[in-house]
């Protein structure tokens, strides 16, 4: 006597995206602390050093007073603010030491403060104009200005002295870095389209990339081969070691991209962009692995060391802070559902081995079946459908309901199942219908049962309004559906003379691809005419 | 040169177990039953089959315990004998023949007077007709106790024979009730101390007669449970039909019954054993099942399944070397071909089955293995009407554990349409395995086993679409990948298309109008650049795919084409059942024959055997390395005649050996050396090559750029030609028959089928001996230094310089 074989559910594909290593990994943030600044948050830059406070640069449209806030990595009140601007100010930066700071301003004075005191320790004066670019050399005791004046010039921190002018850049220069590794080396990026790397060594750059838009952020790879560069839409490497080729070209966003940063293990690189957007992508091959959506258009982005926390800086003065959930969190999270019983109770006497002289008794293992499946056992359909139909199941695994369902139909008693229902059954029935009719992986099995009842029932139509209203709005559903079912159909065609001029044998492939998935959702259509539904 | 006397067409099992009621024996210990034309004996303990009664040559319709002595069951069959059998030790006592009146097809009942005479063979002539016009299902005819009455039933009438009175009564029923219900009468069971008469009938009812041994005064009642017609009563009152559930119903308190339920297919006949301790129940799906007291399924006996169609070709599983074919609905059987046993079935569809007529149930259509037997895909179908067609793919894989194939993958509407064809690509060493679907709704596409994603790698890889193509919106039909599975053929109607599955790149298009391709096959081997088709319009194309130009033609109406997977051998069957074996790259073809058996062959498969055969006869070289078996119309017209059959060699030697070399180069020398001196080309010809010698195969069968130099082979041929100096020419090469001889004996003892012209080689080979006597024999110790030199067997070489 072979087993009875429980009703098949089908399994269906899950829906959305894909679960991989990666958006676990970013996905493991608390919820975001925000905290209203006074302004567009320009930049952020984080303490190299522990406890890795952060300087967010921000300005208050009001009073055009502009502030660098120092907030410790957990606090969600400044550490510091320091607020001797007489503008804007731009681009605070730590020393590598963690010890100093640089801001440059609207007003073209750069200023270096100490961590611990307010006033400025030194201001360099020079500039003509505002300075957006602002930045320690690795020996500590220079520093990297940009200015909208198109200079880029070399500070000297000890006597307060400019040690260098360039004047290559033919535009506001936005952005630069400089080498981590090399005390003389920097880059910088401006509106003219190009990044130009420097030598202090020299007194000219001594090597020009074209970006081909105007460039707002720059990044260096810790290796220093590889340099990023966002402008426009695009975010381009270039392998600087083959003397500035450009490597990858990455079109992500649809709006300009303002911050790059990378994570901590190199491995994958962020781009924030006024699209509202931040976008992680592989560095290896420079594939899109994880995005993350915030409310306002992004202006700068920080990552803290080891990814501990993102801050994203916006453009309506919010400042958003994500931190990473300790392990202890994140377990927390599965032990607080159900408390399931022990390992110990289901192998209780179930790894006891038999000793050469015991006498075995068998017991037949039991089936355990679902409700609907002991029903169907019985052939009691029409209780196999109540209990399909039980308001949990309809509602949380529709799939269950529809594969009980198909396999009425396969035994041929979906008729008899449907049959000889109140008021209460057939209007419980029509509403499972209207919720999962139009969707595509239960469309088949669905429209069968709905012509059935419609055979059926259409006799008693008008006695009940509830069932009445039911069935007109099943049928305005279907109707709807028709016409979406039209409008893809149309750019379907579309595509198809599209396809068809360009004449492409890929294109052609793509086309049959994309005509695959599209029938799916055609049938509906195809198969349930709304003249049915007017009886 | 062709012969085809030695090969012949060997029915190999498959054959219905499930024909007539089986019996069990009185000590509960055996089951005999009629299959085919041979009386089988399985052990009920362990379903293993002990005897097999044969000597009938026509299909057994009935077997019996002698009542007289249990140890002894009479078998009847439709070649107009009785045999008497003693089952334990599986001998045949007695033959009675009867008068060939009795089977014609009348089915008048008659009696036979069996005379008592030591004789085996005894001619019955005492023939009495009991009944006229009886139902020609045994099952509507039935002694009752104690063999006072006969009951038969045939269509709506009951006629109950008492021999005492000698004297008949019929009893009629209307021929349909008010309820729709059929009265007409299926089968008939007697109560055995008792006068009761159960009848089955067609519409699920079972009555009860009783009183009927008094014309007016019979009375019956109705018991009801089967919904469609009762096809099987036995004397407990048991009962079963096409819900495949079985039903005892209490005699006297009809109101209970137990059930037997999900027993797999339908029951057509019930046994029951004389003591009572034993049911067993034939299934329509060729099945015995052994049921003890109506409880428990103790052994479950299963022939080979013959389902309505063979949907899914004849496979073989790489792994067990089983044939494969569909068989229970929604299963695929694996049969073993050595053992006539089935060895298992595979559940495809996963479904409860239900037991109803009329209703559509998923059928498994399609089914391919790929190269190493570690993948097995499969496709099930269901329309219904009006509604869509309902297609699943499912994907299983092997499992080591288990050593059977699990679920992987299931892919509900894998296409739109039918699928017309599927195939696995061949090459083994790949990383990744292949597999192609064609379909009516004009794609084909190609399914590839996805890399396992990092996160849900509980789950593993499964398989999902790599590729969609089509052709000019026409239907493809057969597709096939090349051996080493770096092309793959799509048949388009008339056109083949030739695609690069690395790059999908359609690389080719060949085609033969006006017709459309029916089957399509790459060649092997050293034939890989061939691809043959055959179209409706009788053509058989040989397409050269290195010209990527049409290579032969010939006009065949070919039914069936399939290649040998371990020769270059190809196999097409026409549709007269004529068999033609041919190589692609030679126009003539190995072997030929027409008419192999009656009916077209629907279906067929070469099977590799376990040990290469060494024959050496060109017209059945073929089958050293695989058996072809085919399947017959025959088992969907009459299914109960054999159903797989087998095409086998029997290894016959001429008197001339035939090496793989003498077929190269045997002919040509034979002309030479006929023309000069005809007593050298008598010797020429009785000359035995070493025959199935390793190092000869292996030199023969390693392409030419495995081998050794040819600097190295030279040394070692010239220090053979160094030893045929020291005798003459003609001393060498009688050693070496003599030796080839020798060595003919040892393999003679192993091919046991070739011993029957043994004798007759042996006196063309003394012959060969005598003929030449006068040159100097040479001693056994020379023999075996020169054994000893040539160690490679390279001797042949000699001859080719002979020559």
């Amino acid at each position: 006597m072979a087993s009875f074989k429980p009703t098949k559910i089908q399994v269906y594909p899950k829906l959305g995206e894909k679960v991989t290593q990666d958006t676990l990994y970013w996905k493991n943030y608390k919820a975001p602390v925000q905290i209203k600044e006074f302004g567009a948050v320009t930049h952020i830059d984080f303490s190299p050093v522990a406890p890795h406070n952060f300087a967010v640069t921000a300005f208050t449209r009001v009073c055009w007073h502009l502030f660098v806030h120092i907030y410790g990595p957990f606090s969600q009140e400044p550490v510091k603010t320091f607020t001797r601007f007489k503008d804007t100010a731009y681009s605070g930066r730590f020393r590598s030491d963690g010890q100093l700071l640089v801001a440059g301003c609207e007003d073209s004075v750069v200023r270096l403060f100490d961590v611990g005191g307010k006033v400025a320790l030194r201001m360099f004066r020079g500039h003509t104009k505002a300075v957006h670019v602002t930045d320690f050399t690795s020996d500590r005791y220079q520093i990297l200005t940009g200015s909208d004046d198109y200079t880029c010039r070399l500070w000297d921190i000890p006597n307060s002295t400019e040690l260098n002018t360039y004047q290559e850049h033919t535009d506001y220069i936005r952005c630069g870095v400089t080498s981590k590794l090399n005390r003389d080396l920097f880059i910088t990026g401006s509106y003219d389209h190009t990044l130009k790397l420097f030598d202090a060594r020299v007194d000219r750059s001594v090597m020009t990339m074209d970006h081909g838009q105007p460039v707002e952020s720059l990044l260096l790879y810790p290796s220093e081969g590889l340099l990023v560069s966002a402008g426009g839409r695009y975010v381009k490497v270039w392998d600087l070691l083959k003397g500035g080729q450009p490597l990858v070209s990455l079109k992500n966003h649809h709006k300009t991209v303002t911050s790059l940063c990378l994570s901590t293990n190199g491995q994958r690189l962020l781009s924030a962009s006024l699209d509202r957007h931040v976008k992680v992508y592989n560095t290896t091959n420079y594939k899109v692995v994880h995005n993350f959506d915030y409310a306002a258009s992004i202006l700068s982005l920080a990552l803290a060391p080891d990814d501990e926390s993102i801050v994203v800086g916006m453009t309506n003065s919010i400042l958003s802070i994500k931190h990473r959930k300790s392990p202890e969190e994140s377990k927390e999270i599965s032990g607080q559902q159900r408390r399931r019983p022990s390992y110990r109770v289901f192998v209780k006497g179930k790894n006891y081995v038999p000793k050469q002289d015991d006498y075995l008794v068998s017991k037949p293992v039991k089936q355990h079946l679902a409700k609907y499946d002991k029903q169907l056992k019985k052939f009691n359909v029409s209780k196999a459908l109540d209990t399909a139909l039980e308001t949990w199941t309809r509602h949380r695994k529709p799939e269950i309901t529809v594969a009980v369902i198909k396999e009425l139909d396969r035994r041929g008693t979906l008729n008899n199942a449907l049959a000889g229902r109140d008021e209460q059954g057939l209007s419980q029935l029509l509403n499972f219908l209207i919720g999962n009719l139009v969707d595509p992986r239960f469309a088949p099995v669905l429209v069968t049962a709905a012509e059935m009842i419609l055979d059926i029932y259409h006799s008693v139509i008008g006695q009940s309004p509830v069932v009445d209203r039911q069935l007109l709005r099943l049928q305005e559903l279907l109707e709807r559906e028709i016409d979406y079912q039209q409008d893809l159909l149309e750019v379907l065609g579309m595509l198809d003379t599209m396809f068809a001029s360009t004449g492409l044998e890929c294109l052609c492939n793509l086309f049959f691809e994309t005509s695959d998935t599209f029938p799916d959702m055609t049938f509906v259509s195809h198969r349930l005419h709304p003249a049915r539904l007017l009886v | 040169m062709v012969e085809h006397g030695d090969i012949r067409v060997v029915h190999r099992g498959g054959s219905k177990i499930n024909f007539r009621k089986p019996v069990i024996t009185n000590d509960s210990r055996f089951l005999l039953c009629a299959s085919g034309e041979s009386v089988k004996v399985f052990s009920t303990s362990t379903e293993e089959c002990i005897h097999d009664l044969r000597g009938h040559t026509d299909l057994v319709t009935g077997v019996l315990i002698k009542p007289s002595n249990h140890l002894q069951a009479f078998s009847c069959s439709a070649d107009g004998t009785v045999r008497l059998w003693d089952f334990t030790d599986g001998i045949l006592i007695k033959v009675r023949l009867l008068p060939s009146i009795v089977v014609c097809p009348l089915f008048q009942l008659v009696a036979v007077h069996l005379p008592q005479s030591g004789d085996q063979l005894v001619e019955a002539r005492e023939l009495s007709a009991v009944l006229t016009g009886i139902s020609s299902n045994p099952a509507a005819t039935v002694f009752g106790r104690g063999g006072e009455y006969i009951a038969s039933a045939n269509g709506l009438q009951l006629e109950v024979y008492f021999f005492k009175k000698q004297k008949a009564y019929r009893f009629s029923l209307k021929e349909d009730n008010k309820k729709g219900g059929k009265n007409t009468f299926t089968c008939v069971a007697c109560h055995p101390n008792d006068d009761c008469i159960a009848t089955g009938h067609e519409d699920g009812k079972i009555r009860l007669w009783r009183n009927f041994n008094h014309k007016k005064e019979y009375t019956y009642s109705t018991l009801h449970w089967h919904h469609s017609a009762v096809s099987s009563l036995s004397t407990n009152l048991l009962s079963g039909g096409i819900e495949s559930v079985l039903v005892q119903w209490r005699y006297n308190q009809e109101n209970q019954r137990d059930f037997l339920p999900r027993l797999g297919a339908a029951i057509t006949h019930i046994a029951v054993s004389p003591d009572g301790a034993l049911y067993c129940t034939s299934h329509s799906d060729n099945k015995i099942t052994i049921i003890q007291s109506c409880v428990k399924v103790s052994a479950v006996i299963q022939g080979l399944v013959k389902g309505e169609s063979v949907g899914t070709d004849l496979m073989i599983d790489p792994r067990s070397k089983s044939l494969v074919l569909n068989g229970k609905p929604g299963h695929l059987q694996f049969y073993s071909l050595q053992r006539d046993k089935l060895l298992y079935n595979l559940d495809i569809v996963q479904q409860e089955y239900i037991h109803e007529s009329g209703l559509q149930q998923f059928e498994v259509v399609k089914a391919a293995f790929d190269a190493s037997g570690n993948w097995l895909a499969t496709v099930e179908e269901r329309k219904q009407k009006g509604a869509e067609l309902e297609l699943n793919l499912k994907l299983w894989a092997f499992d080591e554990q288990t050593q059977s194939f699990v679920l992987n993958t299931t892919i509900s509407a894998p296409h739109e349409a039918q699928i017309t064809g599927m195939c696995f690509s061949h090459a083994t060493d790949s990383q990744t395995t292949m597999l192609v679907s064609t379909s009516k709704d004009g794609h084909f596409k190609a399914w590839q086993l996805a890399a396992q994603s990092q996160t849900d790698a509980d789950e593993g890889p499964s398989w999902s679409c790599d590729f969609v193509g089509a052709y000019h919106g026409l239907v493809p039909e057969c597709c096939s990948f090349s051996a080493d599975g770096s092309l793959l053929a799509v048949s388009f109607q008339e056109v083949v298309t030739v695609w690069s599955p690395a790059s999908w790149e359609l690389l080719t298009t060949l085609s033969q109008p006006p017709k459309a391709i029916r089957n399509l096959c790459f060649g092997r081997l050293s034939c890989s650049k061939y691809l043959l088709g055959t179209t409706d319009s009788n053509l058989l194309c040989c397409w050269n795919l290195l010209t990527c130009s049409l290579e032969w033609s010939t006009s065949m109406d070919v039914s069936l084409l399939l290649a040998d997977p371990l020769s270059e051998n190809m196999a097409a069957f026409c549709c007269q059942a004529g068999l033609f074996v041919f190589k692609p790259s030679e126009p003539r073809p190995l072997f030929s024959q027409k008419a192999v058996c009656s009916g077209m062959v629907t279906r067929a498969v070469f099977a590799p055997r376990e040990e290469m055969l060494e024959s050496c006869e060109e017209s059945s070289q073929w089958l050293n390395r695989s058996q072809l078996y085919f399947l017959t119309q025959y088992m969907v017209n009459n299914t109960n005649r054999s159903a797989v059959k087998e095409k086998k060699s029997l290894v016959i030697d001429d008197s001339v050996a035939m090496t793989p070399f003498y077929l190269l180069l045997g002919k040509h020398r034979q002309q030479q050396q006929g023309g000069d001196d005809p007593q050298s080309g008598v010797s020429a010809e009785r000359t035995p090559l070493p025959q199935g010698s390793v190092a000869i195969k292996e030199l023969l069968q390693t392409p030419a750029h495995v081998l050794p130099s040819t600097s190295f082979l030279c040394s070692m041929f010239v220090q053979s030609l160094l030893i045929s100096v020291t005798d003459s020419r003609e001393e060498s090469k009688h050693a070496e028959e003599e030796m080839e001889s020798e060595k003919e004996e040892e393999d003679s003892e192993e091919e046991i089928e070739s011993s029957r012209t043994r004798p007759e080689q042996q006196a063309a080979v003394g012959g060969g001996e005598a003929a030449e006597s006068a040159a100097p024999a040479m001693t056994k110790a020379q023999v075996r230094e020169l054994r000893r030199v040539k160690k490679l067997d390279h001797s042949w070489l000699a001859g080719l310089l002979d020559s």
